[in-house]
Order: C-alpha cells, then structure tokens, then sequence
C-alpha cells in the first residue's frame, strides 16, 4: 500500500505552529514531506475544498476493552470508531481482562493493532499489579513494550504511599502517572453527581469532594516526587482550582476534560438514562461552567474521551445496576465544536490544540503536529453541514447519550500514515450494518 | 377561578413531582367517595371489572401490597400478585424481561415496588400498561403521599398553608420526596429535622425549611410526620445508635407537648417504637396513623380508577 497522499485546497488548522491558511499537505512514506501552497504530485489526491485539515486527533483515554471483554469492543472496532471521529491515534487504558499490568498484554495488544487496528494505539500500563492498588506493577518493563503511561483508570490509586512510588518510579521513566481521582469512601455507593438532582431522584451521590480531596493529594505527592501527574477525566471546579495553583508552583501536572462534561449536565439524569452514568458523573452548573472556563484560560490541556463501551444489554437496566461509561470516540469533535466553537468560549484552532496537538504534547507522543517530518497523521473536517447522530456507531457499542442530536463538526476523513483509514464520502451512500439488538423501544 | 380537571394527564403514575394541582385534588377528590364504598356492608363496585392489575412487588412490602390488592379487589379488577423471591428474578431475570413476560399476559396495569430510583419509568417507556410506582428506592412513593394528603384534609379540612414538619432519615426516604412534591404543590409550608448526616444535598431547594431540632421541628407544626429509621444504619457511619436517635429525635410524649393545640401524628409504616416514636404517641389521642391505613385503600382505589376505569369509560 503507498503511503503517500497530497491532500489539496484545504484551510489547513495547525495550532502547533500557528498556522491557519489554505494550503496542500503533501505527506510521502507516511510522513508529512512538505506543506505549502499549491503543491503537485503524482500521489493521490484527496480533495479537501470547504474543509478544515487538521493533524490527527489523539485521544488519551480510550477503553478498547480487548483482551476479555470482546462482546463490548476489540481494538479493531475501537479503532475504527476512533477514525470515523477523526482519531488517528487512542491510548488504550490497562483495566483489560487480564489488565495490562505486564509486557505480554502490552505486546499483544500492540501486535493486534498493527495486524487489525486503523489507528495507532499507544497502551497504558497498570500502575498496580492486577490493579489491585497494593504493589507496583513492572512499569519499567510495560514502558520498554511500549506503554507510554500508566494508570489504575476506572479505580483511584487509594494508597498515597503506592501513589508516591509510582510517581517516583515512573519519574526515571519520563511517563505520567494518570490518576482517577476519586475517594471511594466519599462515593459510597453513589451513582450520580451528588447535589439537588441526586437528592431529587433519590439516587446514591458521588459528591465533587470525592474528587477534590484526591486530587488535593496527588498535587502535593507530584510536587514532592517532582513527577508528571495527569489527572484523567477532570470533573469538578475544586480539581481545577487546585491544578490551577499547583501549576503556579511548578508543579508538573497536566489535566484532561471529557466532552460530556462539557455538554452535559447532572439535570439530565432526571430522564434515568443509563447513556447518562459515567465516573466521575455528570456534573452541575457549577462546574461545568468552571471546566468550560479551565478550557479557555488554558488550565486544561486536553479533551479526552473516556471512550467507554458496554453491550446493550449491560446498560438495559436499572440505572443504579447499570455499569459506568459512555462511548465518545465518535462524537467527541462535533460535541465540542457546538458547544465551545460556536458558542464562542474558544476558537477552532484551540480545539484542535486540546484534541491533537495537547494530547501529543502531554504525553510525549508523535503527532499533534503537521510540521515536515512528522506523522502522516490528517483529519479533515467539515464545520457547515449539520448532521444528526445515529445509532450507527463503527463502535461495538452504541451507548452514547448524544443519538439523536443535531451538530456541527463533521469528521470527513482520517488519514493514518499517509493512507486514508476512514472517509464519509465513501461510506455516505452504503447501508450501515444492521444492528438489530439495538432497537429504539 | 380554579381550573376543573376530570382525567390525568399520563397513563402511568410515577411520582408526584408530574402532578399538577388540579390532579392532585381530583386523585383527592374521588378517593373521598371510594372512602364510602369500603364503609358499606358490600364493599365493591365493578369499576375495574374484566382489567388485569398485577402487584410486581420486587421489594418487601407488607402495607403497601395489602393495601393496593384490597383496592383493586373492590373495583372488582382481576389481581396477581408477583414477588421476587421464588420467581424468575432469583435465577438472574432482568427488570425488563420480567416485564415484558408480564406484558405478553397483557395486563392493563402493573403496580411496581423496586428497590431502584426510575425502575417504574424504565416499565412506563416500554409497556403499553399504565404503571404505578407504589415505591422506588429513594425516590418517589406517590400514593404514600395521596394517603398523607387524604388524612391532612380529612383531620383539618385544607393543605393549603398547613405546617408539615418530616422528622427523620430524609436522605433515604421516598415518602418525604413525595410528600414534598405534593405539600410543596399544595401551598403547605414543610420543615424537615433529621440528623445532618441523613440530610440529602441542596434539600432546600425542593421549597423546604431544613432546621436543627426536634423542638424547632414541633413548634407551630400542625402536622407531625415521623420517618421509619432503618435500624441496619445504626452504629455506622450516619449516627451513631438508636438509643442517641431516640434521645435527640424520637417523638415522645414529653416533647410533643410543646406542640400547637390540634397537631396530628403521623407514620408512614413501619414503626419503630422506642426508636422514632414512643408508643404513647404512636398509639395517643393525636396519632393518626391507623387512619392513614385506611385512607390508603381509599386513595389507592381512586388512583387505579383514574388511570384505569375513568378512561375505560370514556
């Protein structure tokens, strides 16, 4: 397969380097060889007129699931769902079955991308063996196979003094620690965002506190350790605030925000949904205004997905009974562009800084960029043509609250490599396959 | 002038908190007359006759069960009454297959008691059934709170502007949040005491007074409701024990002396005598309690008629 593509006539949105101008993107042998106006080449062309070309997006927090929970995602559906959102790369967090918490998991799910993956695919290492929380995890092994951070995700790293050694640990390495902040204590069984709504519905909260406190914690054991703390899935105001100050005090920590506490609202859970319960939940006004305000004074570094699949049947119970997570791969660019873009918090090319170029820079990854020299990694996107979201996901799964919604933002087409891994004007015309068991009652 | 209603709005009854006035004084209304229907020596009339009413009751209940299969057996409905234990749920059965079995017995109403919030609406959005919530975790207990209402206007002849004070674990009970819809609604004023630790956030926004003591609670109340304690929270994390309990919030005759002339006592059921209330106010000359039992019937029969009868009739 050539990898080599001259994508032409489209405004080419580059915060890396600040540029924003019509221009081609010549990218040979996978790599972006040259940028500039009016380029010819005797590779193929892929038209980008009225199209916004951006490089890649990155996503820091995915949950592809495979190994052992195949029936809600494999890394070949994950993936493709991640470049039908305009994804050109994810990394896949470690709570598998078996976690990735040693290098056998890492090389095979790295082998598995490179034979069935349209992405790439970075692994995230367990901190703790069997993400148990009680003993590091061989980190500097899950880093030599290719993990580029590690994470407990899904569980708070509950002992400060396994917090530390890992910050430590992984220090030598160069890699974050990616924390999920959350006090189980404090959380004690709840199911929502504890405020009015949960006092309204009678439901279980899981108060900002929960967060706060561990995040509190962590900023001083990542000032102390002087190691790179990334704070996955922020959710509430006090976690802002107290990134806020740690950064002034130069300490290294880098925070992500995900689309749907953005978009969503605590108030929303009032219809039951399970497509509504995530962790950390959906949040109130408060702070959701307060992240939304993080986005734009530049606290946050990245919008990450926290792309959480689950089968049908696992989220077609009662809302208390119903496991965590929404999938977002898909709709994250849209989500975001209605509702920071155009609703004027933040310019396109700050998005586009927070979905590709932040990501890459937190992480230490390649990409982010589409300086020559660097990955072939291109979005194009188009932000006039609303559309409405279907329940035609490429994802195994199709738990996402935003079916049915009206956007703007539309991926077009994701190149990976110089090759074109996903394009709507391909697959506009073809019928989606049938899925049946997702049946709108 | 206040506008009539003769119907409901929904098919379903899920809580309070989507009723509007005018609904809850028709619900009020005609419970007033299916009151007199179980004072005559043939207690039944053939409302409901040739309509299957089935009891889901996924949660233990004892009042609440009785309760609505007296009423649907005096509006001469066809009842079943279905538990989880010694059922399918046992074997691992979902909420919504359970339902949907049912569904294919084609019943024209299920009455549903779950231990989750929203259980009752996740049936109301996919069965043609009317649902009737008679109890979802924390969240609503809609005909608890009609019954509540039925005795408050029995025994002092308005809502409007009556001092309701709810003593008590509010953070898991779903009379309260029902209660609190329906006085809200009703222009009652509602104060709620309880213990901080089993006050639910931003309760004050719900159109409430939250106070510190019992004693505030009690003064110038004309109604005093007290809340079951469940006794398996004692001794953990949201006080300390029930002996504690009883000395700072157990009603006692005692205190219900500092209470206004004409108070009524009420309980939803069960008690804890000795623990909430002392058995001199749960069985005194102000106690209502008995009478909301009876009121249930009462009030459960005009709510199945509403939603099942009146627009049979029509």
């Amino acid at each position: 397969m050539t990898m080599n593509i001259l994508i032409r006539n489209g405004r080419v949105v580059d915060p890396s380097r600040g540029i924003d101008a019509k221009l081609d993107v010549l990218i040979e042998d996978g790599v972006v060889s040259k940028i500039d106006k009016k380029l010819t080449s005797s590779a193929e062309v892929l038209d980008a007129s009225g199209f916004i070309v951006a490089p890649g997006f990155i996503d820091l927090h995915t949950h592809l699931r495979e190994p052992g929970h195949e029936h809600k995602e494999t890394i070949a559906t994950g993936t493709r769902a991640a470049v039908a959102g305009g994804y050109t790369a994810v990394c896949a967090m470690a709570n598998t079955m078996p976690p990735n918490d040693e290098r056998a998991v890492t090389e095979m799910m790295i082998a598995e991308a490179a034979r069935n993956g349209a992405c790439r695919v970075y692994p995230i290492g367990a901190v703790s063996k069997g993400l148990k929380g009680e003993a590091l995890a061989e980190i500097a092994d899950l880093r030599a196979a290719g993990c580029v951070g590690v994470s407990d995700d899904g569980k708070p790293v509950y002992n400060a003094q396994l917090m530390r050694r890992a910050l430590e640990y992984c220090s030598m390495l160069g890699i974050p620690v990616i924390a999920h902040e959350e006090d189980a204590n404090l959380v004690e069984g709840g199911v929502m965002h504890e405020g009015y709504y949960s006092t309204l519905l009678g439901m279980g909260g899981m108060p900002a506190a929960s967060e706060e406190t561990m995040v509190a914690r962590d900023v001083i054991l990542a000032r102390v350790t002087n190691a790179h703390l990334h704070i996955a899935h922020l959710s509430t105001a006090g976690a802002v605030d107290a990134v806020r100050n740690a950064r002034a005090q130069g300490v290294k920590v880098t925070c992500e925000v995900t689309p749907h506490h953005i978009a969503l609202g605590d108030d929303a859970v009032q219809s039951f949904s399970t497509y509504l319960k995530m962790n950390p939940p959906l949040r109130s006004t408060e702070h959701r205004e307060a992240i939304i305000d993080a986005i734009a004074d530049g606290t946050i570094d990245a919008i990450a997905t926290d792309h959480a699949p689950h089968h049908f049947d696992e989220k077609n119970v009662e809302f208390d009974l119903a496991p965590f997570g929404i999938i977002g791969l898909e709709t994250a660019f849209a989500v975001c562009y209605d509702r920071l873009v155009r609703e004027k918090v933040i310019d396109l090319s700050r998005l586009i800084d927070l979905m590709s170029c932040g990501p890459a820079r937190v992480f230490n990854l390649g990409g982010g960029t589409l300086a020559a020299g660097s990955f072939g990694d291109v979005t194009l996107l188009d932000l006039e043509t609303p559309f409405q979201v279907t329940n035609t996901f490429r994802s195994k799964a199709s738990n996402s609250p935003f079916v049915g919604e009206t956007l703007h933002g539309r991926v077009v087409s994701t190149v990976v490599g110089g090759v074109v891994k996903y394009d709507l004007r391909e697959t506009a015309g073809a019928t989606p396959e049938p899925k049946s068991r997702k049946r709108k009652r | 002038m206040r506008t009539q209603t003769s119907a409901l709005r929904s098919k379903d009854l899920l809580g309070i908190e989507p009723l509007s006035p005018e609904e809850i004084t028709l619900i009020l209304d005609t419970a007033e007359g299916f009151k007199e229907v179980s004072e005559r020596p043939v207690k039944k009339v053939p409302a409901l006759r040739g309509q299957l009413v089935i009891n889901l009751f996924m949660e233990a209940s004892t009042r609440t069960r009785v309760s609505f299969e007296i009423a649907e057996k005096r509006l001469s409905a066809d009842t079943l009454s279905f538990s989880a234990s010694g059922s399918a749920v046992e074997k691992g059965e979902t909420l919504i297959d359970t339902a949907q079995n049912l569904m294919a017995m084609a019943p024209d109403m299920i009455v549903i008691r779950h231990k989750h919030p929203g259980a009752p609406k996740m049936l109301a959005d996919r069965l043609p059934a009317s649902i009737i919530n008679a109890g979802d975790g924390a969240h609503e207990h809609p005909t608890q709170a009609l019954l509540d209402a039925f005795t408050i206007r029995e025994k002092l002849g308005r809502l409007q502007g009556v001092n309701v004070s709810i003593i008590g674990d509010i953070s898991h009970s779903r009379v309260v949040r029902s209660n609190i819809h329906l006085l809200t609604k009703m222009k009652a004023n509602v104060t709620l005491a309880g213990p901080p630790s089993l006050m639910p956030a931003e309760v004050e926004r719900m159109g409430v007074r939250v106070v510190n003591s019992l004693n505030e609670a009690i003064d110038g109340a004309d109604v005093i409701m007290m809340l079951r304690v469940q006794l398996e929270r004692q001794g953990k994390l949201s006080f300390p024990s029930l002996r504690e309990y009883y000395n700072t919030f157990g009603l006692t005759p005692e205190r219900l002396r500092r209470a206004k002339e004409g108070v009524i006592v009420m309980h939803p059921g069960p008690m804890n005598r000795g623990v909430e209330i002392a058995s001199d106010v749960a069985d005194g000359p102000y106690s209502v309690i008995l009478e909301q039992v009876t009121n249930g019937v009462a009030v459960r029969m005009a709510v199945l008629y509403l939603l099942g009868g009146a627009h049979m009739a029509e």
